[in-house]
């Protein structure tokens, strides 16, 4: 049977040879080096703070901030899966993970939430920008890990930037909508009041959408999370790479620590996120409030019930 | 008096190409016509109208008839398509951001029917806003929050979210932030609608008791005629995008511009419309000091009344009855002094007829005084019982004023 191929055949992977290799690459490489280097020096700052912090320090404290912000039923979770993690011997490949994480959400709020406002804003902007999420989110990542190893090398770093094509989405696409989703008739009243487009902004459209920006923060740190082991193939270390080489080597038990670190980082982290996103709307006592309540004989019946919550 | 707010010939429509629209509007060309042939829609057409320095301008119309834009033309939070608005002297179309921006928190406020609070803020921060916006430092902001508070009785509940309260409270909050930057004029877009009957009530009474201090003002929008009719100093009812009719409540029910105003007005309590001084007549008074006996009885005779009013240099000094004369035994030079009847039924010229009811019962007319006890006009029970009656007869004569529509009289 005839096809069109048998006639032509678009050449199209020479033709991304030759615009990345031919012209891309020896043109901007340049540029692209300097664009990596804040994203290296946050990385390497918080590896090392947190490499430097005593495993006990760290795991009291979280287990604090996850009681702080969700329940008493988090903390307890948060504490044995950080000892767990210790047990297994992964806590300095989670550490690193923990930065490389840090570092891609906050590269990816840096960016993510001004182009998520400018979506908002613009009718324009946001069909622009739409098509162009939805490749970030349907190609696979293992396309653009040649060319971003062409352009930043291999590393930590060029793993934390595909980290952020990945994971960046969610978080504009969110902060669009909680912006969008704001009622008009206080936006109205916002103007009728004097105030300037800023001001709107600032008095009440982002107040009003945080709800919804934390939810897209903490789907950009699911994400970032599930490029763990695809980073690790360009050089990003840490638990990745712990999977990584136990896949290479056939090594099950020390792909499932590996693995086991991941899971319990990132339910500590997405449970933490989420009541983020919820306090506004559930008053959860502050830290200093649980700090006050450990010593209390009986808890808050607050943070018990939601202790419940999340125990079952 | 100065006009605050002046429009003339305003429109909106709502569409591609309003030029195109305009030119049909001026061409005679209905709403409907408009829309069927170019989707345009007109939210309100050609309207003139002016408020007055401490007016209440009510502008009642159903949904859909343009109130709602007209009143964001007013701020502009709609952009007028043609004509021109100017308040206090200022061309707000031709404004530009700043100036506009000056004009909304100085002079302009607003309250809205869904009471528009911001949910993350607490009730004081809400009332702040305009405030904080204009960039007034926060401790003093708070104070004069307080105070916008305490006077819609609210300052108990300042560090509370909005959701704590009520939807009666929700838009004294609503009235607080209106009134906390000391605007000229107010601005409220049905403030009262959602509310339920009784709480509307106090709302209505509540504002109109501020109203009293505060001389603001205010254009308020409504699709509640008995809302118009309590509040309005003058009311516009608007139908289509035009206003139908402009005037005062005894205008807008006494004489009603058309069918369609006719049957809003049918229904009307007109007791709670009309003034005394629509149904009262002149006095014809006897005077204390020179009238006798005689003369009374020959003044009684010949108006055919069997009450009438007895004036002391200008002043009410009470009533005399047919039968307190009749005695045939009472000298006709006597002096009227001693027959004078003084507890007799008064009121103000501008008291509701639905106020006197009670004094109608008596069956003496009613002295009609103003401040200075000066006798102005009485009025007969059945004058009053016969204007509420009227509502059942065919409208009135076109003169324009319905003042003494009675002329017949007991």
């Amino acid at each position: 049977m005839w096809q069109p191929s048998d006639v032509f055949e678009l050449p199209l992977d020479s033709w991304v040879e030759t615009a990345i290799k031919g012209w891309l690459v020896p043109n901007f490489r340049e540029v692209f080096q300097a664009m990596q280097v804040p994203i290296t020096t946050v990385l390497e700052l918080l590896d090392m703070g947190l490499q430097a912090i005593p495993m006990a320090i760290f795991t009291i404290v979280l287990t604090l901030i996850a009681w702080a912000v969700a329940s008493r039923g988090l903390a307890v979770f948060t504490l044995i899966s950080l000892v767990v993690v210790d047990l297994i011997g992964v806590w300095t490949q989670t550490m690193t993970t923990l930065a490389m994480i840090l570092t891609a959400v906050l590269f990816c709020a840096v960016v993510g939430v001004p182009l998520g406002i400018a979506a908002a804003r613009s009718d324009r902007f946001a069909n622009g920008i739409r098509p162009v999420l939805d490749i970030m989110q349907t190609i696979p990542p293992f396309v653009y890990l040649v060319p971003i190893v062409m352009l930043f090398g291999v590393g930590m770093t060029p793993g934390i930037i595909a980290t952020i094509i990945f994971a960046l989405p969610p978080i504009i696409r969110l902060t669009n909508l909680g912006i969008r989703s704001v009622p008009e008739d206080l936006i109205e009243a916002a103007y009728a009041f004097g105030s300037s487009p800023r001001q709107v902004l600032w008095e009440v459209q982002l107040p009003l959408a945080l709800r919804t920006i934390m939810a897209g923060l903490n789907q950009t740190l699911m994400l970032a999370l599930s490029m763990a082991v695809i980073a690790a193939l360009i050089g990003a270390g840490g638990l990745g790479l712990t999977v990584y080489t136990g896949l290479g080597r056939l090594d099950v038990g020390a792909a499932t620590e590996g693995g086991l670190g991941i899971v319990l980082l990132a339910m500590i982290l997405d449970r933490i996120t989420q009541a983020l996103g919820s306090e506004s709307e559930r008053k959860t006592p502050g830290l200093l409030d649980t700090l006050r309540s450990l010593f209390r004989t009986r808890t808050p019946a607050n943070s018990s019930a939601s202790g419940q919550q999340s125990a079952s | 008096m100065t006009a605050k707010i002046v429009a003339e010939n305003v429109s909106k429509v709502f569409g591609d190409d309003p030029e195109q629209a305009l030119e049909m509007m001026k061409d005679g060309r209905t709403k409907d016509e408009i829309l069927s042939e170019t989707g345009m829609t007109v939210g309100v057409q050609d309207v003139n109208f002016s408020v007055e320095q401490g007016e209440i301008f009510v502008v009642m119309g159903l949904s859909g008839s343009g109130k709602s834009t007209l009143v964001r033309m007013l701020n502009r939070l709609i952009d007028a398509s043609d004509g021109k608005i100017m308040v206090d002297g200022e061309d707000l179309l031709a404004a530009n951001a700043e100036k506009l921006r000056q004009l909304r928190l100085e002079k302009l406020a607003m309250v809205f029917q869904h009471f528009a609070l911001f949910p993350h803020k607490t009730v004081a921060e809400n009332v702040e806003y305009g405030l904080k916006i204009a960039g007034v430092p926060q401790g003093k902001r708070r104070e004069r929050a307080l105070t916008a508070l305490k006077q819609v009785g609210l300052d108990a509940w300042a560090d509370r979210k909005p959701s704590a309260l009520s939807g009666g409270m929700q838009q004294r909050v609503g009235l607080a932030r209106g009134l906390a930057v000391n605007p000229e004029i107010l601005l409220m877009d049905e403030p009262f609608s959602a509310l339920d009957p009784l709480i509307r009530r106090d709302m209505q009474n509540e504002l109109l008791e501020l109203q009293r201090e505060m001389k603001k003002t205010i254009v308020f929008i409504t699709h509640d005629l008995d809302e118009a009719l309590v509040l309005g100093d003058r009311i516009a009812i608007m139908k289509e995008g035009r206003f139908v009719q402009v005037g005062t409540a005894e205008e807008i029910v006494g004489n009603p511009a058309d069918d369609y105003v006719a049957a809003f007005t049918q229904d009307v309590d007109r007791a709670k419309v009309f003034g005394l001084d629509s149904v009262m007549e002149t006095p014809h008074a006897l005077n204390l000091a020179t009238d006798t006996v005689g003369a009374a009885r020959d003044r009684l005779e010949e108006l055919g009344r069997h009450a009438l009013h007895v004036v002391d240099g200008g002043k009410l000094a009470g009533l005399v009855t047919h039968r307190a004369l009749s005695d045939a035994s009472i000298d006709a030079n006597a002096r009227l002094g001693d027959y004078v009847q003084t507890d007799i039924p008064t009121a103000r010229p501008d008291t509701l007829l639905y106020k006197v009811y009670d004094q109608c019962t008596t069956g003496l007319p009613i002295a009609v005084v103003d401040e200075s006890e000066t006798l102005v006009g009485a009025v007969t029970p059945g004058a009053v019982f016969n204007t509420l009656a009227h509502e059942q007869e065919e409208p009135t004569d076109d003169g324009g004023a319905d003042k003494t529509p009675q002329s017949m009289s007991a």
